[in-house]
């Protein structure tokens, strides 16, 4: 383990001055899942680590309405665990609670935190995508106030994100999706159930009049260097029936807007393979859900 | 750089003055002598370093000590009460949960934890949450069965 010194900032306030006095020589820790074994195998070494587990108010699932749906506001140190059993969030934003109890295993949910796992930005994460595909948006907070970033727009590159200096994110917004949608989250699972997904898909899918199709979002994870949103698959079944056909055609052209990692839990070709075959079971699962 | 940190272990208030690269796991067993709590895999995916922090299962390997200033931490030591063993534990000499038992301090946390949550899991439920805590001598269906009378013992003292 590398040596460095740990700080713990008891408000927001002192989180910045720590990151304006260390500039790129801290790293912010929330649960430490991730950064704890990054720096154990020297892929990170900040010479100072800020712990946020004492600045409160960064705990708190909120439903915030404004008239229509609202939406739900999560505290970045929120633990995948809480979100996994939290019933509001079952309630309103059921995908949510679904894909944050595939997370690894009981114990690691228990310390991850939502913001942690959206910084840390791994793009096998299961989190992302559903985020994505609700169309949720990340708080940043710095001394400059709030930036609200779609997290369809937070992952730039492989373990790379739109932090920028200064800025610590707070809360993760998330809409519930539109009346008569239905959700899914599949995770292709071959080797152990506390895997990483060889390939994940989230979808939602809004059904209209006499079964068409008024809106779709698929979003691929563990297929780039980043979450992947398959936009020109979403419009060849938007405005479409949705029958198997025009399922197909869609799931098929997923394979265009995936460009997969070679890793041990496949290759580049088999990943695109299943991220079709993925997506076609994700979109038929999404409409059994829909209410 | 060194860093004071106080918290409670099993019922017992420390103070000490540590590393703020030091882990949990190293500090109970080497700072504590507190050796029931195992090191596995040192990356948080075979569970033998499972330790409660304010009544959650952890991992202590991927913990640092000095996060856990002010918490209450539970290891399989602080588990026993008034001279006897958890039912858990009982199980698991009953019932052969264990084979060279590295794993099992782990294993007990484990379902100590699911069964303070959920007295009485589904055989599914106890196959889902002990997912993470691996027996390299494949003991597994001696712990599933530990752990579901574990759960029978606990429900009768609750009632």
């Amino acid at each position: 383990m590398i040596d460095f010194e740990y700080h713990s900032p008891v408000s927001l306030d002192q989180t910045f001055e720590l990151l304006d006095r260390y500039g790129e020589d801290a790293r912010v820790m929330a649960g430490g899942t991730a950064l704890v074994i990054q720096m154990k195998h020297r892929f990170a070494q900040p010479a100072h680590v800020i712990g946020l587990r004492k600045v409160p108010g960064l705990d708190s699932i909120i439903h915030e309405r404004n008239g229509d749906a609202g939406v739900v506001r999560v505290g970045a140190l929120c633990t995948q665990r809480r979100i996994e059993t939290d019933p509001l969030i079952a309630e309103t934003v059921p995908l949510v609670a679904e894909t944050f109890r595939r997370v690894a295993t009981p114990r690691i949910r228990n310390m991850g935190t939502i913001g942690g796992g959206l910084v840390h930005g791994d793009p096998n994460q299961d989190p992302p995508p559903s985020l994505i595909a609700l169309g949720a948006s990340i708080v940043l907070t710095s001394t400059g106030g709030d930036r609200t970033v779609p997290v369809e727009e937070f992952f730039l590159d492989y373990y790379d994100t739109d932090v920028q200096q200064g800025e610590v994110l707070t809360s993760v917004l998330i809409p519930p999706a539109p009346p008569g949608s239905g959700t899914s989250y599949l995770k292709f699972l071959p080797r152990t159930a506390d895997d990483y997904a060889t390939v994940s898909v989230a979808a939602m899918v809004q059904a209209g009049e006499d079964n068409i199709c008024r809106d779709v979002r698929i979003v691929l994870g563990s297929v780039g260097v980043t979450p992947i949103r398959a936009l020109d698959a979403e419009d060849l079944l938007r405005g479409q029936p949705l029958n198997e056909d025009n399922i197909r055609a869609c799931a098929e052209a997923v394979k265009d807007a995936v460009d997969p990692l070679e890793d041990f839990r496949g290759s580049p070709e088999y990943k695109t393979d299943m991220a079709a075959v993925f997506t076609r079971r994700a979109i038929t699962q999404a409409l059994a859900s829909a209410g | 750089m060194d860093q004071d940190i106080s918290l409670k272990i099993n019922g017992t208030d420390y103070e000490r003055r540590i590393p703020a690269r030091r882990l949990l796991v190293d500090f109970l067993r080497y700072d504590l002598g507190l050796t029931g709590t195992k090191e596995g895999c040192s990356v948080g995916v075979c569970g033998a370093c499972a330790v409660l922090l304010d009544g959650q299962m952890i991992a202590s390997c991927i913990t640092l000590a000095v996060a856990a200033d002010g918490v209450e931490i539970t290891t399989i030591e602080g588990i026993a009460e008034g001279g006897h063993l958890h039912p858990v534990q009982q199980a698991f000499i009953d019932h052969g949960g264990f084979q060279c038992g590295i794993c099992t301090p782990g294993q007990v946390i484990a379902a100590k934890s699911l069964l303070d949550i959920n007295p009485s899991p589904t055989e599914d439920e106890i196959r889902e949450w002990m997912m993470g805590n691996l027996c390299r001598c494949t003991g597994y269906y001696g712990i599933l069965e530990s752990v579901i009378n574990a759960a029978r013992t606990v429900q009768e003292q609750g009632r």
